[in-house]
């Protein structure tokens, strides 16, 4: 049973977050090293505090969840993972055949950044093992500590809440795993637990909260958005004098563009919608966008709610009712290629009243390279001549999703993108990119600042791999094409020395190489 | 038939007995609980015919060990394949007359045998030695190492002991298990105390084997990430709990206008993906 303390007190020790918003990155000397985990102890520790905030009664109910944690929350916790256990083959294989060989342990930004032991991905997946062993498993009936089960108690509950909300949910321990353990299904399902008891955490929530009542993630409403478009076509013409557009909610186009809201407004986010806009003026596209589905992000899939993720994708299954598109085209965001790629033609499928000649969904990228390969539009690498650039594969791209016939075209496709707009490209250490890539730092939920010393910590390997190509080739541009990714390193590039201007989109490079106007 | 051979006979069956339902008991449940969605970790085969290929560089070549550790690799290589020739050779016990193909690798044996302990002495150093291994190590991980070294010591000690007593018991040993095997004219059992140690020892990892890690031999065929094709956009994979997609319907953009005009102008600063 749950220790009879009152509830507040309860969430606050669970919740505190104690962290420095204006950490600094380490020193960038372009080497990850492995830092040493010394026997039994956090070695910093600091980030067993890094806890995000813990998500608001209103923004609990509003989701189905029970607005605090509830009185009798450990039976509540086991009740749950016993019904995920059912329904989730990854969780019931991952929990029971991991042998802690160690082949994942130095494979995680958020250990290499941080030291702390608890992020090491088999660490972190048996802080929930331990759980599973103790209520579910015979080994663990019988043998408790020294199989290394234990109830799920206050400690535990705060150690799950802090290292579940370090977990980008990046897969890359799984690719080294020699079962293909994948921790991101253990932290989803770590966190659907928590929220069944009533302990969430703000920014997935309430971000959640909002993609459902207003159809985006910033809560923008289709008066907001339709302003903001305008201005946007208005800058375009102004800087080229060509009258691109950026049509919403257009009955019968041929085209349904749904893209991340944060290109709306965000810096540099909007220069690839600036980047999109301008290839269909150019490929002389009937396209639009939808204010019902002016979101592609799917905050769903971080707390691995399966129903609020099929009900948030819900919005793009009416939006093409309402529209009637021909295709189906998603914007540059890594966590919302993945569940459109993968996910959506189970959640809202199958898309039978679309075009079957061109894959649904499409990715943006495959779209322009398509249009790149026929010659249907010009590319002038010359535009782009200030920058010397690289790619950043994100990580939900990478490893979970494709572009592309061929396995790996995730990884060829933007590539060739970006050397039909540039004269000056350069790889960073291929230990660090294709499938072997490292997150952001502030994927699967972590974008949010109470807890930027996790994101820093987060972002370190990456930084590094820059830090050596900017100083070997220098690179004064790494592109992208998640939103996230872009979000993230605007925010923690300065915080290791490095001008926040570095970091853009593919379809920023595009945007500006593009050669508007007649066609021969 | 002695009490003693009648002790051991029942200790192999029950032994059996539980590895044999709890193997498959287990297996089952793996390969049954229902995969909600697509989760191929990608680059994945784009057909169901790669599947077959990716799985065999697992399990034959440890892959992703490889890529992933390569001390570890040469360890937990060794270690498997030490311990496949070992069964191999085991064979010997139960298949009479032995084949030629089995007499040939017989003569190996001792080497197996070596590499089998060498290396499982090798992966316990890594456990203690590497700082993060050591962190993560339960001692239900040493506890299995040490009983896998024991089983290999007590067999390979018996080909020593006592100038090869046990071997030339050979005969015996053969009418007793192959007996239990074929449940068939069940010799007595073989007295020598270090085979009995032998012998009970892997009695005991056989009933600990499917409450345990060691069912990573079973689960690792069900991995989700491993086993599945990368085809989700060509072939809509429905996830076999849910048995309908909610449906509600949007109003038209016609009925919408009003509202989305009423509705206030928001400006938000916050940045979000
Ligand atoms: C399908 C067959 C099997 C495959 C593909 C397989 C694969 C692996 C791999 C890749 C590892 C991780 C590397 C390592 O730590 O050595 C491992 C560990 C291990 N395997 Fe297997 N295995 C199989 C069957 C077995 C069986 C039948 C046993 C029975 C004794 C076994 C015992 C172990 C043990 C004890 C470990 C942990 C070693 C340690 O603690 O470091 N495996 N296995
Ligand atoms: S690599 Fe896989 S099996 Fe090895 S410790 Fe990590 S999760 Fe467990
Ligand atoms: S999924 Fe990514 S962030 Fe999570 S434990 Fe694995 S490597 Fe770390
Ligand atoms: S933000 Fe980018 S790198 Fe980070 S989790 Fe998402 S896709 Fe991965």
């Amino acid at each position: 049973m749950a220790e009879p303390a009152a509830e507040k007190t309860l969430l606050d020790i669970i919740t505190e977050a104690d962290t420095d918003r204006n950490v600094k990155g380490p020193e960038l000397t372009g080497e990850i090293n492995v830092p040493r985990v010394e026997e039994g102890r956090i070695v910093k520790g600091v980030l067993s505090g890094a806890k995000p905030y813990a998500a608001k009664p209103d923004m609990m109910t509003a989701l189905g969840f029970p607005d605090t944690l509830v009185d009798n929350w450990e039976e509540a916790a086991v009740k749950r993972l016993g019904e995920l256990l059912e329904k989730y083959k990854s969780l019931q294989v991952y929990l029971d055949i991991c042998v802690r060989c160690g082949s994942c342990t130095d494979k995680c930004q958020f250990f290499l950044g941080s030291g702390d032991p608890n992020n090491m991905p088999v660490a972190r997946a048996e802080l929930l093992r331990r759980v599973y062993k103790k209520y579910f498993t015979t080994e663990g009936k019988l043998f408790g500590k020294l199989a290394g089960a234990h109830r799920l108690d206050l400690k535990l509950l705060g150690d799950w809440y802090a290292y579940f909300h370090q977990c980008s949910q990046c897969r890359r321990c799984s690719v080294f795993c020699p079962y293909g353990i994948d921790t991101a299904e253990i932290s989803m399902a770590a966190r659907e637990v928590m929220n069944a008891i009533g302990l969430g955490q703000k920014y997935t929530d309430m971000t959640i909260g909002k993609l459902l009542e207003i159809g985006n993630n910033l809560g923008m409403n289709p008066k907001a958005l339709v302003n903001t478009l305008e201005s946007i076509e208005e800058d375009i013409e102004e800087e080229d004098g060509v009258p691109v557009k950026l049509p919403l909610d257009v009955e019968g186009a041929d085209i349904l563009l749904v893209t991340p809201s944060a290109d709306f407004f965000a810096s540099p986010h909007v220069e690839s919608l600036i980047g999109y806009a301008k290839v269909f003026h150019q490929a002389g596209a009937n396209w639009t966008l939808s204010s019902a589905a002016s979101e592609a992000g799917n905050f769903g899939m971080f707390i691995g709610n399966y129903t609020l993720m099929q009900k948030a994708a819900t919005r793009i299954h009416n939006a093409i009712e309402q529209i009637r598109p021909k295709r189906l085209v998603v914007g540059e965001c890594g966590h919302a290629w993945r569940i459109a790629y993968s996910f959506w033609n189970t959640l809202i499928g199958p898309f039978d009243s679309l075009d079957p000649k061109y894959p649904a969904p499409q990715h943006i990228c495959e779209y322009t390279y398509d249009l790149i390969k026929r010659g249907a539009i010009k590319l002038n690498k010359e535009a782009n001549d200030e920058f010397t650039v690289t790619f950043h594969d994100s990580c939900n791209v990478a490893r979970a999703s494709r572009m592309g016939n061929r396995p790996g075209g995730q990884f060829t496709i933007p590539r060739e993108l970006i050397k039909a707009s540039c004269n000056k490209y350069v790889e960073m250490d291929p230990e660090t990119t294709k499938e072997k890539t490292f997150c952001c730092g502030g994927g699967g939920g972590l974008l949010t600042d109470e807890i930027m010393e996790t994101r820093v910590a987060g972002a370190m390997p990456r930084m590094q791999a820059l830090h050596a190509v900017m100083k070997s080739d220098g690179v004064n541009f790494m592109a992208l094409i998640c939103a996230i990714c872009k979000a993230q390193f605007t925010a923690v590039l300065p915080r290791y020395g490095v001008p926040m201007d570095v970091a853009g989109g593919v379809h920023q490079l595009v945007g500006r190489a593009i050669e508007l106007g007649a066609k021969e | 038939m002695s009490g003693l051979t009648l002790v051991f006979g029942l200790f192999f069956y029950l032994s059996l007995a539980i590895f044999l339902v709890g193997f498959l008991a287990k297996t089952w449940k793996y390969a049954f609980t229902p995969a909600p969605l697509r989760i191929p970790q990608t680059p994945a085969p784009v057909s169901a015919a790669g599947v077959p290929v990716r799985m065999f560089q697992e399990v034959v070549f440890f892959k992703s060990l490889f890529r992933g550790n390569k001390l570890l690799w040469i360890g937990g290589y060794l270690f498997h394949l030490g311990l496949l020739f070992v069964l191999v050779e085991h064979l010997r016990f139960i298949i009479a007359p032995a084949s030629s193909v089995l007499n040939t690798l017989v003569t190996y044996d001792l080497y197996s045998g070596f590499v089998l302990l060498a290396a499982l002495t090798f992966l316990l150093i890594l456990r203690v030695a590497i700082d993060r291994h050591l962190y993560i190590s339960l001692a239900s991980d040493y506890a299995l190492l040490l009983l896998l070294l024991a089983i290999a010591s007590s067999g390979l000690l018996s080909r020593f002991w006592d100038g090869g007593h046990i071997r030339m018991n050979l005969p015996q040993i053969k009418a007793f298990i192959g007996g239990l095997v074929t449940f068939n004219n069940i010799g007595s059992v073989p007295t020598n105390k270090l085979f009995l140690i032998h012998f009970s020892l892997v009695m005991l990892l056989l009933i600990y084997f499917p409450f345990s890690k060691l069912m990573h031999s079973g689960g690792l065929f069900f991995s989700p990430t491993r086993n599945q094709v990368d085809n989700p956009r060509e072939k809509r994979w429905v996830t076999p709990w849910v048995k309908t997609r909610p449906t509600a319907t949007l109003p038209s953009l016609e009925q919408q206008a009003p509202a989305a005009a009423a509705a206030p102008v928001q400006e938000t600063a916050e940045v979000e993906g």
